[in-house]
């Protein structure tokens, strides 16, 4: 199959790329060397580029995110923007370039590209008011020059967009995702748009490495040379991207965005509106997928905790039909699920009511975009100030996300306050056995354990209200 | 070096000291800017290189089977030692860098390289090369270095004794208090954020022609020339601009243009070589961790008066530029203190870890960690304000630095401390955070103040010169080609700058070109913070000379004295008489037509610079840059997670040639020191002596979220520096410094979690978990301290 998308406003077509090769590399083979690579694994955002996308709120919109994690055939259908295609003219400038160029925004200007197209994105966010300064517009963009004061100031000064031919795109629709089905190399590319076309590749393909927004699966193709006969892109799959509210629950499909669910739950579940600024970048978030993350069973991913915290379920869905399970009986061991051959998330679903103090803790060596050394979603539910229910989840103090049950029972029914804490505090400190890495020592770890009990209670309570 | 120069009109300062952008800052945000690996796509038949990677420490190398991976699809060749036509070493202070090495001295370390044609391809040839190692004891620490005597070096030392001691001893016991202490300093990865990259092919007429990413051409060149054997003549190298160095690519850019260079000999083909990040990582040097021990004698008053100091690095497997980075360390262990008696004792610890290289302040931060440690140390000892101590050692007016060196310009160190105090609101600001601090059981804010006074100056003598080469055509265009590279310093916009105003035009009629080793040679590497002082001063010799000859056509054309020619904003004119102006092209075509030669080269070499090594003793500075910063931050004690609120900076270089680029470097320059002094920790794993930290997911270099939320930083006005290029200081390193306030902040935290404790011990980098061990430890201390009481 021939990949087609557009291209700063052209069309491009491609025969024969190998599915693993990233977008990025796609882009520079091809001359457009102004996207750069600076880690190929998500983390610095020199490779920055915008798609157009029809965001939650059904408007079009431009979204960054970094072209080394995507396969280029995902971008089939697609339309795409980079940083040669943003000035009107050979000798003009956009007004986020201009902007650069005057604050001394760019030093070695290896970055710039990239802090260019997260600062596009955002001069045109639609419902941006004028003077609103969002950080996390740049927060998945690394400098090694600047110290970024510079470029915060661009990004606070962005001023009212003007009215020109990306304005004017905004208000058409975004291209609707394509299905694709590519082979190259050897190596089979498909993506379908609704889940019974998936699971008939995957009868097709049973051994197809399945490929949501791929901010895992594409740093393992890039930093591990990983390789896969077929691949299996999940991110236009209809069936998983929807989120709804109900009396009884919230439930958001696996395949959205994160970025999405950040914006449509925005205010409604406290735990989570505190998770979304410490995971990852917006850059990321506007591609990984709360599927990924909870099938990737990392130890020390984000949602698991704070889905804990929320006693959440997952949807699994197969050829054969659907069931649920508690999000705790999920992770049945080191980047192991209850996932069976064939089966994949669908959704995961936050029973009602939400508990009454909700918060989430990361402990990390930098504040924005980095990985937890440990991190803590705690939801309590309260009835006259005493603990009906506690939910206490822990990521980075085990092999698998882990809730604190015996500390959750030492809590419940007594009320929220010091002397209760000091009675779980001891079924924290050891309860767990972590290791020690690089981002943090197994002591460390084991005395965050209890160390994040004592500050939520110092966090949702005055010192009086602690002692009472 | 001037030369014998005749009388004239001095030029206007027009565009030096003006704030203007970048001068690729167009590009740089079009993408049209292009580095060297860029360059590939551009180029047909391009080859790619990878590394075949010996996963162990130290190790011999039993065999290398590249047979199965030339077997693999794409696959042009593998480079083994046995294609090395000259010299297989790359290593550039002492051949100790063997290309293809029998011996494996750190993990990672390339035995071999795969060409292909495409990356992935190579990448997977690679890993089917199979290389048979029989590991050796791998000596992985500077502790574990000092108890087997592995070292690069003997020791260096300094001592300085006041009059009545005759030895530091006598000094140490001649204070009224004493205390001793050790301070592990991590080391950084630099992080550019581009690469290492070379592209190498033989050109048309035979020649090699090498685009690398390097700080140091000449060098670069020097040494494809060696491993080839041939004569630097037969080699060119361009370095078009780098997307940062900070002293990385300063020797180690070195190896991967060999290897491009050696694919490109064998093969006739391009070769283009650059490394991933995790290569990157993996293969290159980085900051020296450093172990400092010393013993201080105080007295009551905070006085320091002697200092007693042992500094290890760790120099990983070869010496690189290790010796001059422990000098550095050893000359800048005062920071901006006086150090009355002390011995200073130094030695490069030879470990199985990467090559630990040159890094912004080259081993000077490392010192002042050292002396700032100490400080702090003296300050909890006597129970006076950190602040306090820090002013009353500060170096004066007439004083004379430990190896020698009078201090040039001293008072400016007070000057700018009080200035500084005085502007951040230091004393209201201590009052508000003790007032904070009470109400905030769990949340405690830290300030500190801290100088810095850095010694500008290669402290090796010979590097201090610098050649330009100016061409002048004849429609007045200028082609402008200097020694130094551009790495975002901004180096290439300064030096337009001050052609422009010795040409007396605008900066477009000046085209700086790519720095290359067939314009300038024997240059030295753009570093030590010198690339504008050395290649400012020769840009302009050369200009200067075209000038003046442009000025006898000038004058004989006005008919006027030479001396009497104005050359202003692209016009030249007699003095006065500007309304019969003729255009700089006119002028130009006029000399031409005339005969006269229109292309200069300029040069310049720093004087009296010298060191004495045996005695330590000498001036090995030209200069001083001084600043001084003071930063806030708050501390979460139940994670020892912190924030930085604000920071306040003023910071001396001269008269800036560029303010913007200037204020850019102050503010990006702290930001990185403050980087390595609490974010960023290179962790190698204790066993294998594998980097574990090797990507950008596990070494954290600060993102938005450090720049902190309320940043002050000023330059200090009518800073004027003699015998400098217009008056201006180096700025590249300096302002790296300026963050030990942030560590020392965060120990001034760490200290409000107990009540006035004797001492407050904190690791470096203090990251998060580090802090939240100092919190603990004095939470504990004051712990027993109470126990003891009752
Ligand atoms: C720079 C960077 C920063 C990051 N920061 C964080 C962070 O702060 N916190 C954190 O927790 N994580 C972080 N991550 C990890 C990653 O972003 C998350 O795990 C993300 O949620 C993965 O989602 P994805 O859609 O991209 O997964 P993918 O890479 O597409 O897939 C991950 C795995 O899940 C499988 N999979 C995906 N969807 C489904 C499904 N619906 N059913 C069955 N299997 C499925 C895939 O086969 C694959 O094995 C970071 C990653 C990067 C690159
Ligand atoms: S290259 Fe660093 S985020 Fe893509
Ligand atoms: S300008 Fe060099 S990395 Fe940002």
């Amino acid at each position: 199959m021939t990949i087609r998308f557009r291209l700063n406003g052209e069309p491009i077509e491609a025969e024969g790329v190998d599915p693993h090769v990233p977008l990025l590399h796609f882009l520079r083979d091809r001359g457009l060397t102004g996207t750069k690579e600076g880690c190929a694994e998500g983390e610095c955002g020199a490779c920055a580029v915008v798609v157009v996308r029809r965001g939650p709120d059904g408007k079009t919109r431009f979204s960054p995110i970094n072209s080394c994690l995507v396969l280029t055939p995902a971008v089939h259908g697609q339309e795409l923007w980079t940083v040669e295609g943003l000035a009107d003219a050979p000798d003009a400038l956009h007004p986020v370039q201009a902007a650069m160029v005057e604050k001394g925004g760019s030093q070695c200007g290896y970055c710039t590209p990239g802090f260019v197209m997260s600062l596009f994105a955002e001069y045109y966010r639609p419902g941006r008011a004028p003077g609103e300064v969002d950080p996390e517009a740049i927060s998945g963009n690394l400098c090694r020059c600047t110290g970024y004061r510079p470029i915060r100031d661009v990004l606070v000064e962005l001023g009212a967009p003007r009215k020109d031919r990306h304005a004017e795109r905004l208000g058409a629709p975004a291209p609707a995702p394509e299905p694709a089905a590519h082979e190259a190399g050897g190596v089979a590319f498909r993506r379908p748009t609704t889940l019974a076309a998936l699971f008939e590749a995957l009868a097709e393909l049973p051994e197809a490495k399945l490929v949501a927004g791929g901010t895992d699966v594409v740093v393992e193709i890039n930093q591990r040379d990983a390789r896969f006969d077929a691949l299996i892109a999940l991110d236009a799959v209809e069936e998983l991207r929807f989120h709804e509210e109900t009396d009884d629950a919230i439930t958001l499909g696996a395949g959205v965005p994160l970025a999405e669910v950040e914006e449509a739950l925005h205010g409604r579940v406290p735990v989570l509106d505190e998770l979304w600024p410490l995971f990852s970048s917006r850059l990321i978030r506007n591609r990984a997928t709360l599927g990924g993350n909870l099938v990737n069973a990392s130890p020390i991913g984000d949602s698991p905790p704070a889905l804990l915290s929320l006693d959440a379920e997952v949807v699994l869905v197969s050829a054969k039909g659907e069931r649920s399970l508690p999000l705790a009986d999920f992770f049945t061991g080191y980047r192991q699920t209850a996932l069976a051959p064939g089966e994949i998330l669908k959704a995961v679903r936050i029973p009602k009511p939400l508990p009454s103090i909700g918060r989430f803790y990361k402990v990390s060596k930098r504040v924005l975009d980095d990985i937890s050394t440990v991190a803590a979603g705690f939801g309590l539910w309260l009835a006259d100030g005493v603990v009906t229910k506690a939910r206490l989840g822990y990521g980075g103090v085990a092999a698998t996300p882990v809730r604190a049950t015996a500390a959750e029972q030492a809590l419940e029914g007594k009320p929220w306050n010091a002397a209760t804490v000091a009675q779980a505090l001891p079924l924290l400190e050891g309860a767990f056995t972590p290791l020690t890495d690089h981002r943090g020592s197994a002591a460390y770890r084991r005395a965050m354990v209890p160390k994040l009990l004592e500050k939520l209670l110092a966090d949702t309570t005055t010192p009086a209200e602690a002692a009472e | 070096m001037t030369r014998s120069s005749r009388p004239m009109i001095p030029p206007k300062k027009k565009h030096v000291g003006r704030a203007i952008s970048h001068e690729s800052a167009r590009e740089h945000v079009t993408g049209g800017a292009l580095y060297t690996d860029d360059i590939t796509p551009r180029m047909a038949n391009v080859l790619h290189a990878w590394p075949v990677q010996a996963m162990e420490a130290h190790a011999r190398v039993r065999s290398v089977d590249a047979s199965a991976a030339l077997e693999m699809p794409g696959v042009a060749t593998v480079l083994t030692g046995e294609d090395v036509p000259g010299v297989g070493d790359v290593g550039a202070a002492r051949q100790d860098e063997p290309l293809f090495p029998d011996e494996v001295v750190f993990h990672g370390q390339p035995v071999a390289w795969v060409l292909a044609e495409s990356e992935p391809e190579a990448r997977r040839a690679a890993a089917a090369v199979k290389v048979e190692l029989e590991p050796l004891e791998a000596i992985l620490t500077v502790e574990d270095a000092i108890a087997k005597e592995s070292f690069h070096t003997k020791e260096l030392r300094i001592v300085r004794l006041e009059e009545e001691h005759g030895a530091i001893e006598d000094a140490l016991k001649a204070s009224p208090r004493r205390l001793r202490g050790e301070v592990h300093v991590g080391g950084q990865e630099h992080f550019y954020l581009e690469s290492q990259a070379a592209l190498v092919y033989l050109d048309e007429s035979g020649q090699v022609m090498v685009h690398s990413s390097t700080q140091h051409p000449t060098e670069t060149q020097l040494i494809v020339a060696r491993v080839l054997g041939l004569d630097s003549h037969a080699v060119t190298c361009q370095s078009l601009r780098m997307g940062g160095a900070f002293g990385g690519k300063e020797v180690q850019a070195n190896a991967w243009a060999s290897v491009a260079a050696l694919g490109a000999w064998k093969t006739g083909r391009p070769v283009r070589v650059r490394l991933d990040r995790q290569r990157d990582m993996t293969l290159t040097g980085k900051r020296h961790p450093f172990l400092g021990r010393f013993e201080v004698g105080f007295d009551d008053e905070g006085h320091l008066l002697a200092l007693d100091v042992e500094l290890f690095s760790d120099g990983g497997w070869s010496l690189d530029l290790s010796k001059p980075v422990l000098f550095r360390a050893m000359f800048h262990v005062d920071n901006g203190y006086l150090l009355r008696n002390a011995r200073v004792r130094g030695r490069v610890c030879k470990t199985h870890k990467v090559s630990q290289t040159a890094f912004r302040g080259f081993g000077g931060p490392q010192g002042m960690v050292v002396i700032e440690d100490a400080l702090d140390r003296i300050a909890r000892a006597t129970g006076l304000p950190p602040e306090v101590v820090r002013a009353r050692n500060l170096y004066r007016e007439g004083d004379v630095a430990h190896y020698g060196q009078p201090i040039k310009d001293a008072g400016r160190l007070g000057e700018i401390w009080e200035t500084l105090a005085e502007s951040s609101e230091l004393a209201r600001r201590r009052e508000e955070i003790a007032a904070f601090n009470a109400a905030h059981p769990h949340t405690k804010r830290g300030l500190a103040i801290t100088p810095v006074k850095f010694g500008i100056s290669f402290t090796t003598a010979f590097f201090n010169q610098a050649g330009a080469l100016v061409l002048l055509y004849a429609d007045g265009s200028v082609q402008l080609n200097h020694g130094g590279t551009e790495m975002g310093q901004g180096l290439h916009t300064k030096m337009l700058q001050v052609a422009a105003d010795a040409l007396g035009v605008d900066l477009e009629t000046i085209r700086m070109m790519p720095t290359r080793t067939d314009k300038v040679p024997n240059t030295s590497a753009t570093a030590a913070s010198s690339g504008s002082d050395l290649n400012g001063q020769a840009v302009r010799d050369a200009c200067m000379a075209i000038r003046e000859r442009l000025m006898v056509v000038a004058g004989t054309l006005f008919g006027c004295a030479p001396e009497d020619i104005v050359f202003e904003d692209g016009e030249v004119f007699p003095a006065g008489r500007r309304d019969e102006a003729k255009s700089f092209g006119a002028i130009a075509k006029q000399a031409y037509l005339q005969r006269v030669p229109l292309f200069a080269a300029g040069y310049y070499r720093t004087p009296n610079i010298h060191y004495d090594e045996d005695a330590g003793v000498g001036k090995p500075f030209h200069y001083y840059a001084y600043g001084a910063a003071v930063t806030e931050v708050e501390v979460d004690g139940f994670t020892g997670q912190y924030g930085f609120r604000r920071v306040d900076i003023l910071h001396d270089c001269g008269d800036s040639l560029s303010p913007l680029v200037d204020l850019g470097q102050v503010e990006g320059g702290f930001v990185q020191g403050l980087g390595w002094l609490t974010r960023e920790e290179l962790v190698w794993d204790p066993e294998s002596g594998r980097l574990a930290t090797n990507g950008a997911s596990t070494y954290k270099l600060p993102s938005l979220g450090e720049c902190p939320a309320d940043f002050r930083v000023a330059l200090l006005p009518k800073a004027r520096e003699e015998g400098v290029i217009h008056g201006s200081k180096a700025v590249g390193e300096p302002p790296f410094m300026l963050a030990l306030s942030a560590r020392e902040a965060l120990r001034d935290a760490v200290a409000a979690f107990a009540d006035a404790p004797p001492l407050v011990e904190l690791a470096c980098p203090s990251t998060p978990e580090a802090v939240f061990w100092a919190v603990e430890a004095v939470k504990a201390s004051a712990q027993d301290a109470a126990a003891a009481e009752e």
